[in-house]
């Protein structure tokens, strides 16, 4: 579904990806792992188009990228949960939800999916007249992931759901996480907390400085001693 | 007494007429720096343009009243469009200073263009409508309808922007610019739409001034800097607080100039405002 082939990007003259290449077949959940400026929110800026490729290119479906405008990347159907969440915190749930299905294709299912989300996010319902910056955590990041779905992406992008989460919130995220995943939604998640993140995704690339270091399956990754040794500390 | 209480009601309720109009006014100054964070200091300039527009259409082409005045808050949602393409878009990385003249050598160069095409002669509509009388108050009907047409035209905007997807975008795009392309919004066609609907509120109270008021290019500094203050007043860029602030200012010019004298209204509300910026600097209902 998604494929980067050679991605080099950076800020100015600071280079933060040499040569990325990885794929992401449609169905499957798939983590990018690694310690923190390895670049792997880099890596979804570049998908998004937040920011320009150096080198390299990204496809989605075949299609590529590289004229498409930062605006229009949704429309190819990837929806980008930001690092940090970045709700509106001035706009109620409810609207953080129609700021997230604004394509004018999204807009015709928008009451549809909404009920959905609050299907899969309970809690959403009960805020939905709440101002987005009164929420916890927790249920900021629960909004986050509802606003990205509201415009019923084919690839879910995740950056780093966990941070600054309690861990028994993070484990009930990654849960929903793979629920999202079973439902037909291709998930590429961005993650630190790579215990929690491989008990949830089917693959995973572990990103550093830069580079594609190794990549496996979740079982082969936790079973490796290169990732038990460095960032599981066992 | 009782003469006394009846008057001061009257001087209350006309106070309220005021407010609605001063609400409207300070609306599109308010939401474009709200939004696009860049202060309009020609903004009344841009009502001058659409009360000229409005007398062009009306008395020199004969064109119907309200088709002139439809016609007239087009032209100037146009220009508001033009005006952040052209002059707003190039600077909106510079200094909040040069951005500010910017603004300011469009209202001279607003001023010049009215000058060359119409003289410096007052122009109006040639209509005169009567007072209404109620009781032994009297009210000027252009008022009662400029108030009315205010409060629509505020309570239009507001349901624009608490209800539709392009009104949530606008208010989305003041909180989190930077992610405003992963919704698939494009910033810049969204601070184009907010100068054009900047530009229409603009266009809407020069249709309501030019029943009150006659046209001159300098008309815009009558009523420029109170439109400012009010927002300044209220708390720069914050609607809710430019619309108390539009009431209160007014209910000070209106109140003040009946138990002093009328120039006197002016002057007390002024000092209302400076002892305001003295106690709450980021304005009323400001943050920060």
């Amino acid at each position: 579904m998604l494929a980067l082939t050679d991605v080099c990007a950076g800020y100015g003259t600071f280079q933060a990806l040499f040569g990325v290449s990885l794929e992401v077949r449609a169905g499957e959940s798939v983590a990018v792992i690694g310690p923190n400026g390895a670049g792997k929110t880099t890596l979804l800026r570049a998908i998004s188009k937040l920011i320009n490729l150096g080198a390299g290119e990204v496809t989605m479906q075949g299609r590529s990228l590289k004229h498409v405008a930062p605006h229009e990347v949704i429309a190819n159907g990837i929806a980008q949960v930001p690092e940090n969440r970045r709700l509106f915190p001035r706009l109620t749930v409810e609207e953080n939800l129609r700021m997230g299905s604004f394509l004018l294709s999204a807009r015709k299912k928008h009451q549809q999916q909404r009920d959905h989300v609050f299907d899969l996010f309970p809690r959403l319902k009960e805020r939905r007249a709440q101002l987005a910056g009164t929420l916890s955590g927790g249920e900021q990041q629960m909004c986050a992931i509802g606003r990205a779905l509201m415009s019923r992406p084919k690839l879910l992008l995740l950056d780093e759901p966990s941070a600054g989460l309690a861990p028994v919130i993070v484990q009930s995220i990654m849960q929903m996480v793979k629920k999202i995943c079973a439902e037909g939604t291709t998930v590429l998640i961005v993650e630190q907390n790579i215990r929690q993140v491989l008990k949830v995704v089917d693959r995973a690339y572990l990103l550093e400085t830069g580079r594609i270091k190794t990549s496996g399956s979740s079982a082969e990754l936790l079973a490796s001693d290169e990732i038990r040794k460095a960032y599981l500390g066992l | 007494m009782e003469v006394f209480d009846i008057f001061l009601l009257e001087a209350v309720l006309n106070g309220i007429l005021l407010g609605g109009l001063l609400a409207l006014l300070s609306l599109g100054l308010n939401l474009i720096f709200g939004v696009i964070d860049v202060v309009w200091i020609c903004y009344a300039e841009m009502i001058m343009i659409g009360m000229y527009a409005v007398y062009a259409l009306h008395v020199q082409q004969h064109w119907p009243l309200l088709a002139a005045m439809a016609a007239g808050i087009a032209f100037v949602a146009l220009l508001g469009a033009l005006m952040h393409q052209f002059v707003i878009r190039p600077v909106l990385s510079a200094e909040p200073i040069n951005q500010l003249l910017v603004t300011g050598g469009v209202l001279f160069f607003l001023q010049a263009a009215a000058t060359l095409a119409f003289g410096i002669e007052f122009k109006n509509l040639g209509v005169r409508l009567p007072p209404v009388s109620i009781g032994e108050m009297s009210f000027s009907l252009p008022r009662i309808i400029a108030f009315m047409v205010a409060v629509a035209g505020v309570a239009v905007t507001w349901l624009f922007l608490t209800r539709s997807y392009l009104g949530t975008a606008i208010r989305a795009i003041s909180q989190d610019r930077a992610i405003m392309p992963l919704m698939g919004v494009n910033p810049d066609r969204i601070f184009v739409v907010t100068s054009a609907l900047g530009g229409a509120l603009a266009g809407l109270s020069a249709c309501l001034l030019v029943l009150q008021y006659d046209i001159h290019p300098a008309i815009g500094l009558s009523f420029g800097p109170i439109t400012f203050l009010i927002c300044v007043l209220g708390g720069l860029g914050n609607m809710l607080g430019g619309l108390a602030a539009a009431f209160i200012f007014a209910q000070f010019i209106s109140v003040g100039g009946f138990i002093f004298a009328i120039e006197w209204g002016y002057v007390i509300a002024f000092v209302f405002f400076i002892a305001v910026m003295f106690w709450r600097p980021q304005g009323l209902l400001g943050g920060k």
